[in-house]
């Protein structure tokens, strides 16, 4: 037995390999009035070479995919200025423009590069933002998803949330078997890469809170277990395989604990285990399913979904013990909480008639507002920047991933090019 | 041999009968009861489509028998539900009793549920249907060592559709030899 368990870990891939799998992400719903911005094609320093990196193209997507910006087509331009003296705002305010950027990348003589950029404010003639960075050339597109941040940040006051990642599992069909992936990718889907490939089921993936390590749970010995990867080295440890359930690892926000769910003690019980010396507390304890558990982001609460009362409810409970609190009441069907970045809010999925959709709860009113409309949601997660809410959703070409903005307003699709994609999960913003 | 299969068979019966209906608790359950039950059990389309894909054992065996009510493997459930129909008593006293009749014999429950809803949760509700039948074959004299559980929650669908005729057959419990 332990033979055949070793022959399928070794049959398992832990490197991180670059796939041609790239997230196509579409906007199907933006706001109303979204912002107008033009942005001048970066000027390059060695004209006579192609740039190393389309600065222009991968900002303007950001904006355009946050539905809370209206790009001006590149057509459109009145004039490519390259700096701020070069700006007649006159042609600009003609045609309503409101915001500009203008940048340049350049070669330096170290061989990375530098990218400058001004965000001007056309109404007022000034400049809002001006900053000057150093890449090394495997950066520079992260460095164009800062940029985009940097805008975002300036012109709706949110924090931008273009340059993290997201993890989720895929799953393909093939003959007479399923290949799971584990798998991460930029937040605008370049630079998929499988962490982990198995014939047996992978699912729950959470980030750890400095972005550098991702917990899941992987059924490859027969039965669920729960692994901490780095996703750098790929070296991963087994941290969890009781009998019965070893499930829904959460990492708490200082990074040193995980909450789990394991069915060892007779039936699925919320634990909270030190990474550090792998000693168990023991949260809840009752009869009915408890499992789902989520940190409030102050490290004080963790909610969890229960059936104590009959069907699934999302219930509170202080991390120092106590009595568990119900906080959803609304409909007979909630499951799966994820705390917004403040803390005042979870989303969760949220059954209205038989339709399983993504909901968010208000914790001060306990009211429960439904943001997708489609039958099949699941695994909803916060951006870190509390503005969208990634999730899957299943229809007749399989599983997908789709992100909401917390208003409802905003509707994006995630397409994969083939098989399911499901369990996204929002990083943390990068250091 | 069959003659000692039949037996047990309905000893268990009278079992089962005593641990299922607290009403009657007193009254000897009727053994035409338990065989009426196994004809609703054998006829159940569900069950055999699904049935006897598996065995381990070598020459004959009752696991081999698809008259037997051994053959079925796979015990449905309502949604949210980990209660067992009446319709599957008739198989979980079959395998009980073969299992309490051959106790070097093991077997594993696998449970599953349907797609709807979260993952996390569906998994604790597939062991929790594993752990129903697990309960009921204990109470009919099956040692615990001789069982063991797993859940896959909705990883394993048996049908891939996203309807209700596909849900209703990946709310199941296989009993695996």
């Amino acid at each position: 037995m332990k033979v055949i368990i070793k022959l399928i870990i070794a049959s398992l891939m832990f490197v991180s390999l670059q796939t041609q799998a790239v997230l196509d992400i579409k906007i199907s719903q933006g706001v109303e009035q979204a912002l107008p911005i033009a942005i001048v094609p970066f000027s390059w320093s060695q004209a006579g070479n192609v740039a190393p990196i389309d600065l222009t193209s991968i900002i303007s997507a950001d904006l355009k995919r946050s539905g809370r910006f209206d790009v001006m087509d590149e057509k459109d331009l009145p004039q490519r200025p390259a700096d701020f003296d070069a700006i007649n705002f006159g042609d600009w305010r003609k045609l309503g423009m409101e915001n500009l950027l203008i940048g340049n990348l350049s070669l330096t003589n170290s061989g990375d590069y530098e990218i400058s950029f001004r965000l001007i404010d056309i109404y007022r003639g000034k400049q809002i933002a001006g900053f000057r960075i150093p890449a090394k050339p495997d950066l520079l597109r992260r460095v164009a998803h800062q940029i985009s941040d940097i805008i975002f940040e300036k012109l709706t006051g949110i924090p931008g949330a273009f340059d993290t990642r997201v993890a989720y599992i895929t799953v393909k069909k093939t003959k007479n078997n399923r290949i799971h992936t584990l798998q991460i990718a930029d937040a605008d889907g370049y630079n998929a890469q499988i962490l982990l490939e198995s014939p047996e089921p992978l699912l729950s993936p959470a980030w750890s809170p400095d972005g550098k390590k991702i917990a899941y749970v992987s059924f490859e010995a027969k039965n669920s277990a729960i692994y901490v990867q780095d996703i750098l080295t790929g070296k991963r440890e087994r941290v969890s395989a009781f009998e019965g359930i070893n499930s829904a690892p959460a990492w708490s926000p200082e990074g040193s604990r995980l909450a789990m769910t394991l069915s060892k003690d007779g039936n699925t019980e919320i634990y909270v285990m030190s990474l550090f010396s792998k000693t168990l507390h023991r949260m809840t304890n009752h009869g009915g399913i408890d499992t789902e558990p989520a940190w409030s982001p102050d490290g004080k609460k963790i909610a969890f979904t229960s059936d104590r009362s009959g069907g699934p409810q999302i219930y509170e409970m202080d991390i120092r013990g106590g009595q568990p609190k119900r906080v959803s009441f609304e409909g007979k069907y909630n499951t799966r909480p994820n705390y917004s970045p403040d803390g005042k809010s979870i989303t969760l999925v949220h059954a209205v008639n038989g339709a399983y959709r993504i909901g968010l709860l208000d914790l001060s009113s306990g009211y429960i507002t439904t943001l997708t409309d489609a039958k099949l949601d699941e695994s909803p997660s916060f951006a870190p920047n509390g503005g969208m809410i990634i999730y899957a959703t299943t229809g007749v070409r399989g599983a997908q991933l789709a992100a909401v903005s917390i208003d409802g307003r905003i509707h994006q699709r995630l397409g994969l090019q083939e098989g399911d994609v499901r369990e996204p999960v929002w990083g943390p913003f990068l250091k | 041999m069959f003659m000692r299969f039949l037996l047990v068979m309905s000893l268990t019966g009278l079992l089962f009968g005593c641990s299922s209906d607290k009403v009657k608790e007193d009254q000897p359950v009727a053994v035409e009861d338990l065989s009426s039950q196994r004809t609703d059990g054998s006829d159940d389309s569900n069950a055999q489509a699904y049935g006897a894909d598996d065995s381990s054992t070598s020459g004959f065996s009752q696991l081999d028998d698809p008259q037997s009510p051994l053959s079925v493997r796979v015990i449905y459930f309502e949604y949210d539900s980990s209660e067992i129909k009446a319709e599957y008593r008739a198989a979980v006293e079959a395998h009980a009793a073969y299992l309490t009749q051959n106790s070097g014999t093991t077997v594993t429950l696998e449970g599953h549920a349907d797609e709807r809803g979260s993952r996390e949760y569906n998994l604790a509700l597939g062991e929790r249907r594993a752990q129903s039948v697990k309960q009921q074959m204990m109470l009919l004299g099956v040692s615990s060592s001789q069982i063991r559980l797993v859940s896959y929650g909705e990883e394993r669908p048996a049908v891939d559709g996203h309807d209700e005729s596909s849900w209703e057959q990946n709310r199941r419990v296989e009993i695996l030899y």
